[in-house]
């Protein structure tokens, strides 16, 4: 008798919204950001530049597929379909990979202006931490791009590792920045120069006899430090802001806000999003300008 | 809007700094660099369309080492990209 089990801690979950008071018919401009990521894709549908449809899931071997199923799941049960929609902007690593978008904005522009639509226009630093990089953004009050600075050499401090490193301890994805903050007090960071290093530390550690909420906390310390050691090239100016899918790991983020001393602001809603939002406002400024309305 | 290229490892920062407020377009650098780290490219950060300088997307994650013989140890150092930029749009970290 055989029997397999399947245990997918890295695995965090896929979901579609839609705004239940908001209709698109009588709406002037609808428009689409599609933000096909390393790790995750994501398409925002936005109606006269407010937030209607969204939906997250993850980029599979195909960028071309994903970028259709992750819109077309978008669009489920709104009525709409790709065709409706007047002006669609790709972004993202997998952004060339759109075949329906009309053009391609940088993630970096892309984020900054997101951001800007997620919490305001305070924003001044924007740190988005994704699937396969990190980047600083600094951004004026209108979310223009003022400066950035992209780690794309190695995937330590990305979202990608810390999956790598929640299936390792089997704790998921979702819980383990919380209990990376359950010790009492702070080890000394493991390796943050590259994943494979840091996950063959972090098993070292477990095999010493370590407890996984210490070296959870190893772990995160590590992330947070490398992802501090970029920031600082760009500079750090109130306020700041992370987006990107490890913006909803507790663990980085409180590390981070210790670091640095600044409080980063609570977003009002899923910073995951944030690419694709600003690829649909670009998408909505792109079509006013093609109507000649800017 | 300064554009940081290039990456941070064990050994050190080694970025490209683009001032594209600075940088017109003109690609003096592009025919200056010896070893092709730099290119023409469009503008994909804001929706206004314009032409500017940057990193070649090969070369990101290598300039160390492509960059390294512009760069004697000792001696004078004169960097081929900076010099033949007019309106100084070039830094380098390293």
């Amino acid at each position: 008798m055989t029997e397999e089990k399947t245990q997918e801690c890295w695995k965090w979950p896929e979901y579609r919204h839609t705004m239940p008071e908001m209709d698109w018919h009588d709406a002037k401009i609808v428009t689409a950001g599609v933000d096909v990521g390393s790790v995750g894709s994501k398409t925002v549908i936005m109606v006269d530049g407010e937030l209607y449809a969204c939906s997250v899931m993850r980029t599979g071997g195909v960028s071309e597929e994903t970028a259709l199923k992750v819109t077309n799941w978008a669009l489920e049960g709104t009525g709409l379909e790709i065709k409706d929609i007047h002006y669609v902007v790709g972004t993202g690593y997998g952004r060339v990979n759109v075949p329906f978008a009309k053009r391609t904005i940088t993630e970096i522009a892309c984020h900054a202006r997101g951001a800007h639509y997620i919490y305001g226009p305070t924003v001044r630093t924007v740190l988005d931490i994704g699937g396969q990089d990190c980047k600083a953004i600094r951004c004026d009050e209108k979310g223009k791009v003022l400066s950035f600075l992209m780690n794309d050499k190695c995937a330590a401090g990305t979202g990608r590792g810390l999956e790598v490193f929640a299936d390792l301890i089997s704790v998921p994805i979702q819980e383990v920045g919380k209990v990376s903050l359950s010790v009492d007090q702070e080890p000394q960071p493991v390796s943050n120069t590259c994943v494979i290093f840091a996950k063959a530390e972090a098993l070292a550690l477990l095999r010493q006899g370590w407890l996984k909420e210490r070296v959870a906390a190893a772990y995160h310390a590590a992330m947070a430090d490398r992802i501090v050691d970029l920031l600082t090239r760009v500079g750090v100016e109130k306020d700041l802001v992370t987006t990107g899918g490890v913006a909803k790991n507790v663990g980085v983020v409180q590390r981070l806000e210790r670091l640095l001393g600044v409080k980063p602001l609570s977003p009002r809603m899923d910073p995951i999003l944030a690419g694709a939002i600003g690829a649909a406002l670009f998408a909505k400024a792109l079509q006013e300008k093609e109507l000649g309305l800017r | 809007m300064l554009a940081h290229y290039g990456y941070k490892n064990g050994s050190g920062d080694y970025f490209i700094i683009i001032d594209t407020d600075k940088c017109d377009g003109c690609g003096k650098c592009v025919e200056a660099c010896p070893y092709g780290v730099l290119e023409l490219a469009p503008n994909e950060y804001d929706i206004e369309e314009g032409i500017m300088v940057t990193v070649a997307e090969e070369q990101r994650k290598k300039i160390k080492y492509t960059c390294a013989p512009c760069k004697p140890v000792s001696g004078e150092r004169r960097l081929p990209c900076v010099l033949s930029c007019e309106p100084k749009a070039i830094t380098h970290s390293w």
